[in-house]
């Protein structure tokens, strides 16, 4: 697979804040909920490189903290439901019109909300847990991959070369792994990025409304509601978690190269 | 059509029951015994002794286990009997009348201008080219990057607290619409405008349309009587899948602008763990969602019939 140089730039960006993260966490001298109310809302300085929050806790421990958050979701997410849709979408098609129906119905039933909703309706059964974000997200995603994987499928299903491939012998992985794979797998990249944006997007909407993760937890929507009353005073406070949202999400725009 | 309609008709007893049956499972899954619960919910939180628990509990059968209960749940939905608010103790319908013109309210400005918005700056940049397309369409990626919250700090951040142009929160007059309208609009016409100019591009370059200027209509008339019903196929049924973005959009606008619409008393009611309010919210949200794809799917049909056969 060749990329093209916006979805180099993209990864670039991307990695570099996962790095940014990992160092954070790893050697930053501050701890996620020190606080210091003798330094609060410094400026950025050589103690604090990228000044301190309300409580005079570390900016640039949070904003790690949160960026850590957000690429573990972000993953998990697009791990979880790009493996989902894409075997339920294969097997839509190799199993029969009784798997395909089923499946059809469990799909429409969950494309009858709108995703934030059902997010949010999970949400509140346990409010500020990682895992049921992370679970209603992957439910609400794999429905993606699901649908594009299968449309494509139908095709290679139907073509001359698989079916010799089937009557020659071979198993059913390696006629997956031959002939659907490399029909499906751009569509699968593509949707992976935007999946991984769309991550990042709902947690911190849910965290801007206050039913995503919880204080003293760092989170980047949470972090724009905590900051907000300081923007006079403390603008360079408010700017990190905004243009760090912003930044995330346009990288893995520019990852998917072509536009969904 | 009757195909559609039937279709449309199915998802919306899916969205009944997905909203009835996630509800009852908060509804359980909160501590504590849930015949009170429901009283607190029916008679108000000052009503609530074991006498009223005990005649709900009798009503509903609720010591007829889960199964039972979940049946009176979900006909006690079907009547629309949709209790009281945990926390205000009023009705929940009579809440959800009051936010949902609200809603309605935003969501057909917040279209509207995205329409005014994103048709005219599509066809521009189709019809110009290049230089003009790339700054827009590199604009548009910028916008779009944003989510709806952030684009709507930044313009409260500008135009309500540095230049006080409008008021920040809440509701009433005009100006209090503009802000949440024009943060809606942009966030929506960051996406749709790309629509319009890929299906402006497509139908300028193809050969009934050359042929249709070569036969010696004007650019005018050519665009008229070729070109708007063309465009338009694709760019209609591209609303319809952003109705999605566009309900999401509201959830967050009306919290961060305190807009006393639908998503807002979800949000809300989501914090205080308002049980009945969160109900009446989601299933609002999903009939709405399921009406406006209605809505979208037979305008598709008026402007061309030939998809009729396809759906």
């Amino acid at each position: 697979m060749k990329m093209t140089h916006s979805q180099w730039l993209g990864l670039s960006v991307l990695l570099g804040l996962l790095a940014f993260s990992l160092f954070g966490i790893l050697f930053s001298p501050y701890s996620l909920s020190e606080q210091n109310l003798d330094a609060i809302l410094q400026a950025p300085s050589a103690s604090h490189w990228l000044g301190t929050d309300h409580f005079g806790r570390s900016m640039l421990t949070r904003m790690a903290h949160a960026v850590g958050l957000s690429f573990a979701l972000s993953l998990l997410c697009m791990l979880t439901s790009s493996l989902v849709g894409t075997a339920f979408g294969v097997w839509a098609v190799w199993g029969g019109k009784k798997v395909d129906n089923i499946l059809g119905i469990v799909v429409n039933i969950l494309l009858a909300l709108p995703g934030l909703v059902v997010v949010l309706l999970f949400a509140a059964i346990a409010p500020g847990s990682f895992l049921v974000l992370y679970l209603a997200i992957s439910l609400v995603q794999w429905v993606e991959y699901f649908r594009v994987v299968r449309a494509v499928t139908q095709g290679v299903i139907q073509s001359p070369a698989r079916q010799s491939s089937q009557m020659m012998g071979f198993g059913r992985w390696y006629q997956f792994k031959r002939h659907i794979w490399p029909a499906i797998s751009p569509s699968v990249f593509t949707l992976a990025a935007f999946g991984g944006a769309n991550a990042i997007l709902t947690m911190a909407s849910l965290g801007f409304v206050y039913v995503g993760i919880q204080p003293p937890l760092a989170e980047l929507g949470l972090m724009t509601v905590e900051l907000f009353p300081y923007y006079s005073d403390a603008p360079w406070l408010l700017a990190q978690p905004l243009i760090v949202i912003a930044l995330m999400v346009f990288s893995f725009h520019l990852l998917a190269g072509k536009r969904a | 059509m009757k195909a559609m309609l039937f279709k449309r008709a199915l998802q919306l007893i899916t969205v009944v029951w997905g909203v009835g049956t996630l509800t009852f499972i908060l509804m359980r899954s909160l501590p504590g015994d849930m015949s009170y619960r429901i009283a607190a919910s029916r008679y108000g939180q000052d009503n609530v002794d074991s006498h009223a628990a005990a005649l709900v509990r009798e009503e509903l059968k609720l010591d007829q286990g889960a199964l039972m209960a979940y049946w009176h749940w979900l006909s006690d939905l079907l009547q629309f009997n949709l209790g009281d608010s945990l926390v205000s103790g009023l009705p929940v319908v009579d809440a959800l009348k009051h936010m949902l013109g609200h809603s309605l309210l935003l969501a057909v400005a917040g279209l509207m201008l995205s329409v005014l918005i994103a048709v005219p700056l599509g066809l521009l940049s189709a019809w110009r080219g290049n230089p003009l397309d790339s700054v827009l369409m590199g604009l548009s990626s910028v916008i779009r990057a944003m989510p709806v919250f952030v684009l709507g700090v930044l313009f409260i951040l500008l135009f309500a607290l540095h230049w006080n142009w409008f008021p920040v929160a809440g509701f009433g007059t005009p100006a209090h619409l503009v802000l949440p309208a024009i943060t809606l609009a942009l966030s929506l016409a960051a996406v749709s405008n790309r629509v319009v100019r890929d299906s402006a591009k497509r139908t300028f370059q193809a050969a009934f349309y050359q042929f249709s200027r070569v036969k010696g209509l004007s650019a005018w008339q050519t665009f008229r009587q070729h070109g708007v019903r063309n465009i338009a196929v694709p760019v209609v049924a591209f609303f319809g899948i952003q109705l999605v973005s566009m309900i999401e959009g509201i959830v967050m606008i009306e919290s961060l602008f305190s807009w006393p619409g639908i998503g807002h008393g979800l949000a809300h009611a989501i914090f205080a763990r308002d049980i009945p309010v969160i109900q009446g919210a989601a299933l609002v949200m999903g009939i709405l969602f399921v009406l406006l794809n209605t809505l979208v799917d037979i305008i598709c049909l008026w402007i061309d019939p030939r998809g009729a056969k396809t759906l």
